[in-house]
């Protein structure tokens, strides 16, 4: 259903691919770790590779985590938008579909901070 | 010379009926619609105006007479207070963490609801809602100015205050939930703005935010704000009768209404209980005496009190918002998911956390059984046990927001919380994430309105949020140190932990000095 | 039956108005927390200006209850003798 307006209601978005410099935002978070209170959000260009992301981004983040030494990369199960993906490391984000504004899930089976999903 | 009067005063009725009727006129030389242009847009039918009644039956003359008599009782306090160094009587100064909570994040939207409920006294065709409208209206602007001029008095002494109330709201990332809340109402038309803050905030939610913070703050020692807050709460059971008062005058001018109204019913009940995730965790982790939980404060103020409330407007038609069933399951998790956000962030907020100590968690546990223990019993722990060897964890990434709340997408899911809750919606070939079936059915009934949102992460990505002149391609550029510096943040003062800041030091030193001789 | 309450500040001008709402409504509780007193009831709550005015021996204006409120739950009738709280339902 439309906003109901005085007049013509159409302004643009606010966070479209093109006002960030030539990145482009990707979300991950690492289900049944919630020391991360949140997903992250990446600003980084569509030409990263997927083993970019894996072996310089994601460890910056996760790494403070105990369990993150644990995790055996090419075992994770990554879920794009929800659904089961089959991430190409040798990639980029933009050749595999990885468009502005996607969120990706891991999924650790086995690592869950003991049970306490810490 | 004695005269005598036989005539007997006006009645409370009378009375009302003589200044709140006839003061307006039919215009003649534009069209009423011309003046009233925002009238009818939203689909809401008013009949008769007339209907409207205020059932206080407040008058201005009587207004400005007790108005002024609670001005004088409140501002007789602050000088007492500041004359008697009232700082020091705090439990720890540790609590004044949740009062820069509220200057930065509660009294900008009571000078934002002064001006909306001057637009919509305005916009309303009707004199009874005008005068009332107009009545709140002046009641807002009054708490925005009383409750900055009593913390400024703790801007003398602590860190952390020095932005005000001004500044802050227009770009730190936690304060654009509250800020973005008031934006969504302002930029509706008269009708919504009235169930948005008359009545789901000033009706269903006021007394979450203002009974037990008040509450709080006097079982804290804190008279500042104990003053202020019940100064204005005094206003506050006005506001609510006239946001109840607003919604059965719509319900009963047209049946064609009730859809409309159940709607923002629906989604200004969600909205306003996601903002008020704040409150839970001021009222579980920040005050050093507690009075009730959240969980306790809900199920008095929101469950039994809101159910009376429904159970009332069931004979319009009116149902229970839809969200009750996720705030049933939320009530035990939010105020924790809120502290464990700040807790990782505290190098990014503009006031001091720290970890629950030992006694701290058994309250909780106390409190929070089915919950507390299983999930964020075992986090704290293992960030203490971080700390303790040195490592005391900063998220050193930005979190991912959602579209509508704009709270970092920490909430779980309904029926699992250790998965966090992940929604999304596809608008004009762009994604857009949310945080809840709750703001997920907002955004995807107006998407265009959402579209819009100032989220702060994507504006910080987009370099928006550095000082003017910053040469972001500069050596040793370091993006975060100048978010601070736009943000208002002294770093390594106003954020960081509590332990081992500048306000605990201060705050025993003076109370020592306070104290003994030497 | 649904619970309405009214809440004051706890302070001398709000003690004798407790005093005469408790003697007048026998089926309200009351309620008191820091700075602030509570009273609640099901149904209803009727407060009398005369029960107010024995109390504090002069003249009471029931609208001078709003000096000192903190809060109240239910549909409000107030005339010049009486405040009363309801939940019709």
């Amino acid at each position: 259903m439309a906003v109901k307006a005085l007049s013509e209601y159409n302004f643009p978005a606010a966070d479209t691919q093109d006002k960030f410099h030539g990145n482009q935002l990707l979300y991950v978070g690492w289900d049944d770790h919630l020391m991360f209170c949140a997903p992250f959000a990446y600003c980084i260009p569509p030409s990263t590779k997927f083993s970019e992301l894996v072996e310089k981004h994601l460890p910056h983040s996760f790494g403070p985590h105990p369990e993150w030494a644990k995790v055996d990369v090419s075992k994770i199960v990554w879920l794009k938008s929800g659904q089961p993906f089959q991430p190409d490391m040798n990639k980029t984000l933009a050749e595999q579909g990885l468009e502005h504004k996607t969120a990706l899930r891991m999924q650790t089976p086995g690592l869950n901070g003991n049970g306490t999903y810490f | 010379m004695d005269m005598k009067a036989n005539k007997k005063k006006l009645g409370l009725k009378e009375k009302y009926a003589h200044m709140t009727r006839g003061l307006d006129w039919q215009t003649t030389y534009q069209p009423m619609d011309k003046v009233f242009p925002q009238a009818t847009f939203e689909g809401i039918k008013i009949h008769d105006w007339e209907k409207w009644e205020d059932p206080f039956r407040l008058t201005m003359d009587a207004y400005w007479k007790y108005q002024a008599e609670k001005e004088r009782k409140l501002y007789a306090v602050l000088d007492a207070f500041a004359q008697n160094n009232g700082h020091l009587g705090i439990t720890d100064a540790r609590y004044l963490n949740a009062v820069k909570l509220f200057l930065t994040g509660i009294s900008p939207l009571e000078y934002v609801a002064h001006r909306g409920f001057a637009a919509a006294g305005r916009n309303f065709p009707g004199v009874g809602p005008r005068v009332a409208c107009l009545m709140q209206s002046i009641d807002e602007i009054r708490h925005a100015q009383t409750q900055i001029h009593a913390l400024s008095n703790y801007n003398k002494f602590y860190e952390g205050f020095h932005a005000g109330a001004a500044h802050q709201i227009e770009r730190i990332w936690y304060l654009s939930v509250p800020k973005s809340f008031f934006d969504d109402a302002f930029s509706a038309g008269p009708f919504e703005w009235m169930i948005a803050i008359g009545f789901s905030f000033e009706y269903v939610l006021t007394n979450l935010l203002f009974v037990p913070f008040m509450s709080g703050a006097a079982y804290n020692g804190d008279m500042a704000t104990v003053t202020f807050g019940f100064s204005a709460q005094s206003d506050e059971a006005r506001h609510m009768t006239l946001g109840l008062e607003c919604i059965k005058f719509m319900l009963e001018q047209d049946p064609d209404n009730l859809p409309i109204v159940q709607k923002w019913i629906d989604k200004w009940a969600w909205r306003g209980i996601r903002v008020l995730t704040l409150v839970g965790m001021m009222m579980d982790y920040m005050l050093p005496k507690r009075v009730m939980s959240w969980k306790e404060a809900w199920e008095i103020y929101f469950e039994q009190n809101g159910g009376a409330l429904f159970n009332d407007l069931a004979k319009y038609g009116i149902k229970v918002p839809d969200c009750i069933t996720q705030c049933t399951v939320d009530k035990e998790h939010i105020s924790h998911q809120a502290w464990c956000t700040f807790y990782q962030y505290a190098h990014a907020s503009a006031f001091h956390t720290w970890l629950p100590n030992a006694e701290e968690m058994d309250w909780l546990s106390a409190k929070y059984p089915n919950t507390f223990d299983k999930y964020y019993r075992p986090r704290y722990e293992q960030w203490r046990e971080m700390a303790d060897k040195g490592e005391r964890f900063y998220n050193n990434t930005l979190p991912m927001l959602c579209q509508v709340c704009q709270i970092p997408m920490v909430f779980t899911e309904p029926d699992d919380p250790s998965k966090i809750c992940y929604r999304e919606s596809d608008y004009q070939g762009e994604k857009y994430h949310t945080c809840s079936d709750g703001c997920k059915h907002i955004f995807d009934d107006e998407p265009e309105k959402y579209i819009q949102a100032w989220l702060p992460v994507h504006q910080i990505y987009q370099g928006n949020c550095w000082p003017e002149g910053t040469d972001p391609t500069a050596e040793g550029f370091d993006p975060m140190a100048k978010v601070l510096e736009w943000y208002h943040i002294e770093n390594g003062k106003d954020n960081l932990d509590y332990e081992g800041s500048g306000d605990q030091a201060n705050f025993a030193a003076w109370r020592g000095a306070a104290t003994q001789n030497t | 039956m649904s619970t309405v309450f009214i809440a004051f500040q706890t302070n001398e001008d709000t003690r004798p108005i407790v005093e005469s709402i408790l003697a007048d409504n026998p089926h309200a509780v009351l309620d008191e927390q820091p700075a602030m007193v509570k009273i609640n009831a099901e149904g209803q709550l009727v407060i009398k200006r005369e029960s107010i005015e024995e109390r504090i021996g002069r003249n009471f204006d029931l609208q001078e209850l709003q000096i000192n409120l903190i809060t109240l739950s239910g549909n409000i009738d107030e005339d010049d003798d009486q405040f009363t709280l309801a939940w019709k339902n």
